[in-house]
């Protein structure tokens, strides 16, 4: 139980200030890091646009035949992968953040963080809110270069729009790799994991293709798109690009946070967690 | 007991979600508020649609004669003109009431026309014929009839009214007609099938399309000589899609816009330099084109795809495209 928890843990030195300082910290931390490894931060930024330009100058002609919300004229193949690639480079910031968390446990720089007087919960969100401002760098850094390929939305007011869309789909992401980070003892086994997770989230989804195309060529395909919650990631910043809310996918989107995050609360909690069940590395130092 | 941090942290929630929520509830800015109306032909289904330019919903569908193709609005707006290419008549239409006011004798399967800039006479490209008709707008009387080479089609008439440009389209030349005399005075050859003619507002030069040949000439009107051949390339589309067909000159002469067909794109040139500064994706195979009252937005006709893209012209991106009737082929605005 949560109030046992917090009960049993010391009360001083808690305050919003200091609360403050270890978000900041743990931001700060994050940040630093993305910042010093040079090669992460042009591989998140150079992947999609591997996909940019290359990709979809392959595909330019195969769409302009029909035009779907949030559209309302023809656009180019590479207009059309722009969220899609925005969700992608999300998709992996959240699964290399929360890699970072099976990184610091192999090290044992997660026991530091885990000795601090907070909830775990708010450590959860503090290294939630740390990914999302990274991944949400790299995505501004991505528009900043679509920009100039001519991919940008109809009105500029859309890059302020997407931020709330970034924001959410951005702790989704991020929610579900650290659920999932909690089960994997070594980096060796989430590396591989990732592209068990990426690949098919990714391309069983609209941000390639749009659904009525998957509808055509393959109904299971077009109903595993529509139960993946990446599909809806993609939408939601789609829509907001334009300036517009996709209800369905705000509520997907916001659901699946919710129902991740409580997975990795739970699966981080030391008293009922899968760390401890499992003997994680860092559950002999408790 | 609660942590004193839930406490605190309920006000800073509640300031994130005011932000959230103020941004999500950003939307575009609406949309200027002048109205116009836009008429647009649709070939196969018989009609004209007339849509409001503020709401581009349809505000009718009126019956016209049979493969309605050009059409054109007198000088005041008032009146509308289209070709009932399989009729063999112009139809004179109210833009208010849009209802048929008179027929026009035109000749044989009349395509394109061009008024006087005085809004009479209204000279009329025969295709089948090789002529060019000209009809008394006020009598309803045929007045001349000037012979010109095989397939006429592209019509341009000079701002003061003297000269009169058609273009053959199996013949590849511009006919350069005086309007007094009614009488050619010069034949210009220009690359294969020309569609579309258009004098630059300050009268110095032609731009003719040739939808086979891929290319817009460029002619000076003291001399008749080809000044200029516009190319077109756009990376990802190959060269026999692209054919040029409508042109339009912004009023102030520095900017054109070539329609070029089944590439489904806009061209914009830029008239002194000749170079492409643009190509705007919009519906497929995009013919002609005609620009609001304003000069604020081109609407373009794709026959293919059943619809009209509208662009906006200041900032050169295609802003809507909207359903018509099927195979929309002529357009034009009127206040």
């Amino acid at each position: 139980m949560s109030a046992t928890t917090v009960e049993t843990r010391p009360r001083a030195g808690i305050s919003a200030r200091g609360a403050l300082i270890c978000l900041t910290g743990i931001v700060w931390r994050e940040g630093l890091r993305f910042l010093h490894q040079r090669g992460r931060f042009l591989s998140a930024l150079v992947r999609p646009l591997v996909w940019l330009f290359i990709f979809a100058a392959g595909f330019r002609a195969t769409l302009g035949v029909s035009i779907i919300p949030p559209y309302e004229t023809y656009v180019l193949y590479e207009v059309y992968i722009a969220p899609g690639l925005i969700a992608m480079i999300q998709l992996f910031n959240g699964l290399q953040s929360s890699l970072s968390m099976v990184y610091d446990r192999e090290v044992g720089a997660m026991r530091i963080l885990l000795v601090s007087p907070y909830p775990r919960w708010f450590l959860l969100v503090s290294k939630l809110i740390a990914g999302i401002a990274v991944s949400i760098l790299q995505v501004y850094a991505f528009l900043l270069v679509a920009y100039f390929w001519d991919v940008q939305p109809d009105d500029p007011i859309g890059y302020l729009t997407v931020l709330p869309a970034l924001v959410l789909t951005g702790f989704m992401l991020g929610a579900m790799g650290l659920a999932m980070s909690s089960v994997f003892k070594q980096l060796e086994n989430f590396a591989s994991v990732m592209n068990f997770v990426i690949f098919p989230m990714f391309f069983a989804s609209s941000a390639l293709y749009p659904l009525w195309r998957v509808q055509q060529a393959s109904i299971p395909l077009y109903n595993i798109c529509l139960w993946n919650p990446f599909t809806h990631a993609v939408e939601l910043i789609r829509f907001a690009l334009y300036g517009q809310i996709e209800w369905t996918s705000l509520a997907v989107v916001a659901c699946c946070s919710v129902v991740f995050f409580a997975a990795a609360i739970f699966a981080y909690d030391p008293s009922t967690g899968l760390t401890a069940r499992r003997g994680g590395p860092d559950a002999g130092a408790k | 007991m609660k942590s004193p941090i839930s406490r605190r942290a309920v006000p800073a929630l509640a300031k994130a979600a005011a932000v959230f929520a103020g941004l999500a509830a950003l939307i575009a800015a609406p949309a200027p508020a002048w109205a116009a109306k836009v008429f647009v032909t649709n070939e196969r289904d018989h009609t004209m649609t007339v849509l409001d330019s503020e709401s581009l919903k349809t505000l009718q569908t009126v019956k016209t004669g049979r493969r309605p193709r050009g059409l054109t609005a007198s000088p005041d707006g008032k009146l509308i003109y289209v070709c009932a290419s399989d009729d063999n008549r112009v139809e004179v239409y109210d833009a208010n009431d849009y209802k048929l006011l008179r027929t026009l004798p035109s000749g044989p399967d009349p395509e394109l026309f061009v008024l006087h800039p005085s809004g009479n006479p209204l000279y009329i490209a025969n295709e089948d014929d090789a002529l060019v008709t000209i009809v008394d707008t006020e009598t309803g009387k045929v007045v001349g009839e000037i012979p010109v080479g095989v397939e006429p089609e592209g019509m341009g008439i000079s701002p003061d009214g003297k000269t009169l440009v058609n273009t053959s389209e199996t013949t590849s030349m511009a006919h350069f007609i005086d309007t007094t005399t009614k009488q050619i005075v010069e034949n210009v050859l220009v690359d294969s099938r020309p569609r579309v003619a258009q004098f630059t507002p300050d009268a110095k030069f032609t731009w003719v399309s040739a939808e086979v040949g891929g290319t817009v000439s460029v002619i000076d009107n003291a001399s008749h000589e080809v000044v200029k051949k516009i190319t077109f390339q756009i990376p990802g589309v190959n060269d026999e899609a692209i054919q040029p067909v409508g042109i339009r000159i912004t009023k102030d002469g520095n900017t054109a816009f070539v329609a070029l067909g089944p590439a489904n794109r806009v061209a914009i040139v830029d008239t002194h330099t000749y170079e492409i500064k643009k190509y705007l994706l919009v519906g497929q195979r995009v013919w002609q084109m005609a620009f609001s009252p304003d000069e604020s937005v081109l609407y373009t006709t794709n026959g293919n795809s059943n619809d009209i893209s509208v662009i906006d012209v200041a900032s050169q991106k295609v802003t809507k495209s909207v359903t018509v009737g099927r195979g929309p082929w002529g357009v034009v605005a009127v206040p």
